[in-house]
């Protein structure tokens, strides 16, 4: 991509108005709230807000489940996309459907769910229970365990599309040269699908990042233990605003940055 | 999200309000959520008696709600689960008269059916052992709760805050907690999905519930006509028939 070609380009082919104009009312969608935010900090008590004991346990608290999440969706949602995409069985598309179920349905309902099976008195957590004496809801592997079944379809789609555009043709030279399946895994296909599997690893710890509605529902909320950045702006927002918009502007940073560099770094080329 | 929705949905029926040309025959309340069933009966009960008004009831927890006033929503009725979030109404200068207490609740301790852990008063929130829920404190159930525990002298062992007083109450009806303060009318509410476990008189806390006529009521006089049911002998009736304690 050159610069001199894209500038020439764009002289040629002006885009149509009418495009420009719905473009830039799609693009206020998502800028207008954000103004919003800023208009409402309260610039001279930020440095404050943004020390405080309630920001920093949900900081820490989010970043711990996010990070978690995200590794626990890559050790698990890698082969799931690789069979998938490589292996013909009868279910396949049920199996797909659901794996994207957590997409469309509302978290709060995925959170009742995994109460009902993971709680104290639920399917497997009763037994899990008795045996271990494990409890996932009001722990840190509560927030974890909601935050993978929401955000982990997201590694599971974008890998797999990653590998079913990836010509077969190469890992069959590979093996045909010697490597055995692992290593064909290992050395051929997954830094071909590296780029796929970095947007899918995005993707995936910027909706853990921002889950609340299973984790209130499974993991409930208290601060330093399972209280993350969105549940603390719930409870915020209806007793202190300067705190609320505070925690708002610290996932908007962070998010943003994470997600702008990202771009630049892995999907330049998509 | 409920509370971006309900102020959301509120927004929506005040702008039909006032789209419309009905706020003659249109009364729209804002009543806190521990209401919802007692105020849901109110409307009916007063419908009936006057059919050509219609109530139109806007729940949400009493801070929403008077966020929502404060910005000027035009309700007619403003029913609130305590004194504080009133107040501030009040010294908003958005009311019409004096706000009356119209009915009080009680705290209670929520244990799930049968109490599997043994809880028998407000002592055993200090059990590590046991997963005990409390409402955020920026919701009256939570204020009210610890302040039942501070009065007990118990430092509770807290492991989740719940965002509102039946969300608690969800988590209590499943067994995921064992124990919790909500409102007496609260358990009553689940037909014995928990059991209660009273609170002694000395540290129970009493949750009072003003209502008032709003300074900028497009319906004053049905909104006068309504408070005056609240308190009448048929709107006693109805709260008492919830649970509520009559003042």
């Amino acid at each position: 991509m050159t610069k001199r070609m894209d500038s020439s380009d764009r002289r040629k082919r002006r885009p149509p108005i009418v495009l420009v104009v719905l473009a830039a009312l799609g693009l206020s969608v998502f800028v207008i709230p954000l103004l919003g935010l800023l208009a409402r900090t309260p610039w001279s008590d930020l440095p404050a807000l943004l020390t405080s004991d309630v920001v920093l346990d949900a900081l820490r608290v989010s970043v711990i489940a996010s990070l978690g999440a995200t590794a626990i969706s890559a050790i698990l949602g890698v082969p799931l996309a690789w069979i998938l995409a490589r292996v013909e069985f009868r279910g396949r598309s049920i199996v797909r459907g659901l794996v994207v179920l957590p997409l469309v349905l509302p978290p709060v309902v995925g959170g009742a769910a995994l109460l009902f099976a993971l709680g104290r008195r639920g399917l497997i957590g009763e037994p899990l229970n008795q045996a271990t004496g494990l409890v996932f809801p009001f722990s840190i592997w509560g927030v974890i365990i909601a935050a993978t079944f929401v955000a982990m379809p997201f590694l599971v789609i974008t890998v797999e599309g990653g590998l079913r555009n990836l010509d077969p043709r190469y890992e069959g030279a590979a093996a045909t040269l010697g490597a055995g399946r692992w290593t064909v895994l290992r050395r051929v296909t997954l830094p071909m699908i590296a780029p796929s599997l970095a947007a899918g690893l995005a993707l995936t710890w910027a909706r853990a990042l921002g889950e609340f509605g299973a984790t209130i529902t499974f993991a409930g909320n208290l601060q330093g233990r399972t209280q993350t950045l969105p549940l603390a702006v719930f409870v915020a927002l209806e007793s202190d605003r300067g705190a609320a918009v505070a925690l708002s502007l610290i996932m908007v940073a962070i998010s943003l940055t994470v997600l702008v560099a990202l771009r630049q770094r892995w999907w330049g080329e998509l | 999200m409920t509370t971006v929705g309900l102020v959301g949905a509120a927004l929506l029926l005040t702008a039909c309000g006032n789209a419309g040309n009905s706020t003659d025959n249109e009364i729209l309340v804002s009543a806190a959520s521990s209401l919802t069933e007692a105020f849901t009966e109110m409307e009916t009960a007063f419908e009936s008696a006057n059919p050509e008004i219609d109530v139109v009831l806007n729940i949400g927890g009493s801070a929403a709600l008077r966020e929502q006033i404060l910005a000027g929503a035009p309700a007619d009725v403003f029913a609130s689960a305590n004194t504080s979030n009133m107040e501030l109404v009040v010294d908003a200068g958005d009311v019409d008269g004096e706000p009356v207490i119209f009915a009080r609740n009680r705290l209670e301790i929520a244990v799930p059916a049968g109490n599997p852990g043994g809880v028998t008063g407000l002592a055993d929130f200090a059990r590590d052992e046991l997963l005990i829920g409390l409402c955020a404190e920026s919701v009256p159930c939570g204020a009210y709760g610890r302040r039942a525990l501070q009065n007990a002298d118990v430092i509770p062992a807290v492991d989740t805050e719940e965002p509102n007083v039946r969300a608690l109450l969800t988590k209590i009806e499943v067994g995921e907690l064992d124990a919790g303060i909500v409102y007496e009318t609260d358990v009553a509410s689940t037909d014995g999905g928990v059991d209660g476990v009273e609170i002694a008189d000395d540290d129970n806390v009493h949750a009072d519930y003003p209502i008032v006529v709003l300074a900028e009521a497009p319906n004053a006089d049905g909104a006068a006509g309504f408070v005056a049911f609240v308190l009448s002998d048929d709107g006693r009736a109805i709260l008492a028939a919830h649970g509520f304690v009559l003042p």
